[in-house]
């Protein structure tokens, strides 16, 4: 069974984001990039199902600049076999990029394709439910377990008030939630292999579909900076200070 | 100009939060119509005739919208856009789930998790777990949103909706419902609860998660964690407050042993009063907390339960 994996180049969690000074947008200059976070178990999940013989091929994509390489080459020094960039300079709506996976998911014929649930940048959570409705895929959203067996596959999801299972005709969308799994480190020699396997690059343009932006961004502001408080002395001020002067609780 | 926002409920109860969107909703046009989808739902739908500034229920009961699964929700809603220029739901688990596939089939962009409304076609958004805030047009003459409900005010129910049943049934067979697990708790909702009380990585293990019981119930708060604890696994994700996890926005919410990492602040920081207890005088928590207590959470908690 095939796996398409669809990942993007994100700024690194762990760094705080600036906004411009001109309000036109976020300032992403020398800063960190990484693979984002979920995409990352959406690979490691993949890689699981190939390591326990259910997958027989997995297969990275991403659509970007020429920089969005260096985590298609990440994933596959994780386990990925082989990589297409889907080459653009513009920031596409979840949308156009669904449109272009769609393409790629016909041309490949997976059976199961796995995102993550969202990106740490635009946090918008569709690309992969995009897909699914797109390709008339089934879909599995915020998953905690995979489990593929018997032409079917069975998702755990993580909803508001726990836990809900869902079992899904294959092919299937599937997009991760956190707990699914902890993903890996890549291996120095893996790192080395990944530098070997193929990673086609194919214009944007050429996929056939009209690109045009469906949103304009037209400003990006810093939030309202929560001013600190004060700091008590004791539970006994605490509750002091929430009964009269607060007024929270009675 | 017609609004259609998708009901959030569990066939039961309307989610607190879909007034919330209502609201959000007639921040856009006056004509708001509800859809509940379910099965016997009937309580769902005289609630939702009760939403003040709602003018007509559509009711979809059917055994094919019981788990509100996405294939089937999008495709009934798909049906009816043709009526309305704007659809929202509440970004809850069900709205996150299949909104997209309705702006997909319908071929327009996706606002998710607006926080303001400008105009009909402005809409203001967090963008980077909160930490920008981005201004966002959309140039489809459809608008399809997901609604942040804290950020906007429950609607009032002393209306009284005219109610329509739909006839049209839609199973596209590619899904099916095994199994919910969940968490029955006689404390308030998480995104509901007037107070919440949450713990971090400083509880150190599951067990002493018992701590905030007796403060939770004198206070009728929810209780919370931070996604250190659990990634730690002292308590299950549906506890999560966060950036992945429940964003809620309560009276009071109390950090306890939480250093406040961007993750976490984005999840609450939209709280009234943030009252912080840590033993980390330095912990980024204090710079967004109204009422700081530097304690050993240990000494700290069972204080605050006895003298409550």
């Amino acid at each position: 069974m095939k796996v398409l994996v669809p990942i993007k180049r994100v700024i690194d969690y762990n760094v705080k984001v600036r906004v411009k000074a001109d309000n036109s947008d976020v300032d992403l200059t020398n800063t960190k990039m990484a693979i984002n976070p979920f995409c990352e178990i959406a690979v490691e999940e993949a890689v699981r199902l190939k390591e326990a013989g259910t997958v027989t091929e997995i297969i990275v994509v991403s659509v970007g600049d020429k920089t969005c390489q260096e985590q298609l080459r990440t994933a596959l020094a994780l386990g990925a076999d082989r990589a297409i960039q889907i080459e653009t300079d513009e920031s596409l709506d979840a949308l156009n990029i669904a449109k272009l996976l769609q393409k790629v998911v016909e041309e490949e014929q997976p059976q199961l394709v796995i995102l993550g649930k969202q990106s740490i940048d635009s946090d918008n959570n569709q690309t992969g439910q995009m897909l699914a409705a797109l390709t008339g895929m089934s879909q599995g959203t915020f998953a905690s377990e995979v489990v593929v067996a018997d032409g079917k596959v069975n998702v755990t999801r993580e909803v508001d008030g726990g836990l809900q299972t869902l079992a899904l005709t294959l092919p299937a969308v599937v997009t991760t939630d956190l707990r699914l799994n902890e993903p890996r480190y890549a291996s120095l020699p893996n790192i080395m292999k990944a530098k070997r396997k193929p990673l086609d690059v194919k214009p944007a343009a050429d996929f056939g579909i009209n690109l045009t932006a469906r949103t304009s961004l037209l400003k990006v502001t810093p939030p309202a900076e929560r001013q600190a408080g004060i700091m008590v002395g004791s539970i006994d001020e605490l509750i002091e200070k929430l009964k009269t002067e607060a007024k929270v609780i009675s | 100009m017609s609004i259609l926002v998708y009901a959030e409920h569990d066939n039961t109860e309307l989610k607190a939060d879909t007034l919330k969107t209502v609201t959000a909703a007639l921040k856009i046009g006056s004509d708001v119509h509800l859809l509940v989808a379910g099965a016997n739902c009937q309580s769902v739908v005289e609630q939702a005739a009760k939403v003040t500034g709602v003018t007509k229920v559509l009711v979809a009961d059917n055994a094919a919208y019981e788990h509100q699964l996405a294939e089937n929700v999008s495709a009934l809603v798909l049906e009816l856009a043709a009526d309305y220029d704007t659809i929202m739901a509440t970004a809850l688990t069900t709205g996150k789930n299949f909104m997209p596939r309705v702006a997909a089939l319908l071929d327009v962009a996706q606002i998710s998790d607006i926080i303001d409304v400008e105009s009909a076609d402005t809409f203001v958004r967090p963008i980077y777990a909160g930490n920008a805030i981005a201004t966002v047009k959309s140039l489809d003459v459809k608008k399809v949103l997901t609604v942040r409900a804290t950020a906007f005010d429950a609607a009032d129910t002393d209306g009284s909706a005219e109610v329509v049943t739909l006839s049209n049934v839609t199973d596209a067979g590619i899904s099916s419902h095994v199994k919910d697990e969940l968490t029955v708790s006689a404390r308030p909702d998480l995104g509901a609860a007037s107070i919440v009380i949450s713990g971090g990585r400083g509880m150190q293990n599951g067990e002493n998660f018992k701590l905030l019981d007796g403060i939770a119930d004198k206070l009728g708060a929810a209780i919370g964690a931070s996604r250190a604890a659990v990634d730690a696994g002292f308590v299950p994700n549906d506890m999560q407050v966060g950036q992945t996890g429940k964003i809620v926005a309560p009276d009071l919410y109390i950090a306890v042993g939480i250093s406040g990492a961007i993750q976490h602040l984005a999840g609450m920081k939209d709280s009234k009063v943030i009252v912080a207890i840590n033993k980390d005088p330095e912990a980024p928590i204090f710079q967004v907390a109204d009422y700081g207590l530097e304690a050993d959470l240990f000494d700290a908690l069972p204080e605050l339960e006895a003298k409550l």
